[in-house]
């Protein structure tokens, strides 16, 4: 597996820099907007990533509650923040986007304040981690993510159920779409995917990592007294 | 445009910058882990 990572990493450079040239050069620019809806390549993708690290945070929880499974737990910890990472870039994007669009930065609109609390509720789960001493965090933060989970359903149907501000979707909303627009789109999506993929991989490995040194360092703590005696 | 290449400017700084830490503390790792076991 670790060889096969930098050839992964390299097919997924590979895969983003064509889905920027499909987003800046290919793909037509929209009437309406102009140039500035193809932040939209960008912003649903990393959406789509943010989503699913947020739902393998989800699956990885349950393992650990189930079988208390300590890499789980460590997929459940990275598969977090990298979800973290993505979601800041959604709320990042979004923004600059609603700004020409429709002349704010922000608007506690309920997809737009869903979103945020998500992200809020990933930070906290990042911080409990970060900073509880207690045996039983990686039961609590556990629980937490599978509470937090059930906001990801809410902040996708918040535009079908709800009157908001955030567009509905065009893919799947029944909204027509130029087929250059389609593939710009479906090429951004699989890249962001893969590399969302990849850098879970990493902070995973980085995590079991420092287990292994947290278990050594405990060790070496236990054994000393016993030598200097 | 301005826009635009801001939301792809900043897109890819967050990615970079949390590679960066990423490549960091593995390195710190590595070199926490090669230290205790010269001293085992």
């Amino acid at each position: 597996m670790k060889r096969a990572f930098p050839i992964l990493a390299v097919l997924t450079v590979a895969l983003l820099c064509y889905g920027l040239y499909q987003a800046l050069w290919v793909a037509p620019t929209e009437k309406t907007m102009g140039d500035v809806q193809r932040i939209f390549y960008y912003h649903v993708p990393s959406a789509w990533t943010a989503g699913v690290l947020f739902f393998v945070n989800f699956l990885a929880s349950i393992a650990y509650l189930v079988w208390r499974n300590t890499k789980a737990d460590a997929l459940a910890v990275a598969a977090a923040e990298v979800g973290v990472v993505f979601c800041t870039i959604v709320l990042v994007t979004g923004p600059i986007w609603a700004r020409p669009v429709w002349g704010i930065w922000w608007t506690w609109d309920l997809r737009l304040t869903l979103t945020l609390v998500l992200w809020l509720i990933y930070v906290s789960y990042l911080l409990l981690r970060r900073f509880s001493t207690s045996g039983q965090t990686p039961v609590i933060a556990a629980v937490l993510a599978i509470f937090g989970t059930l906001d990801i359903p809410l902040v996708y149907f918040s535009i079908w159920f709800f009157r908001t501000q955030h567009p509905q979707p065009v893919i799947g909303g029944g909204g027509s779409i130029d087929p250059r627009m389609l593939h710009a789109f479906f090429v951004n999506l699989i890249a962001f995917t893969c590399f969302g993929a990849l850098i879970c991989w990493a902070r995973y490995r980085l995590e079991v990592l420092r287990r292994e040194v947290e278990e050594t360092q405990a060790l070496e703590s236990l054994l000393e007294p016993r030598s200097a005696r | 445009m301005s826009y635009l290449y801001a939301a792809y400017i900043i897109t890819w700084v967050i990615h970079i910058g949390y590679i960066g830490t990423l490549v960091r503390r593995y390195k710190r790792l590595r070199q926490e882990m090669e230290d205790l076991k010269r001293r085992n």
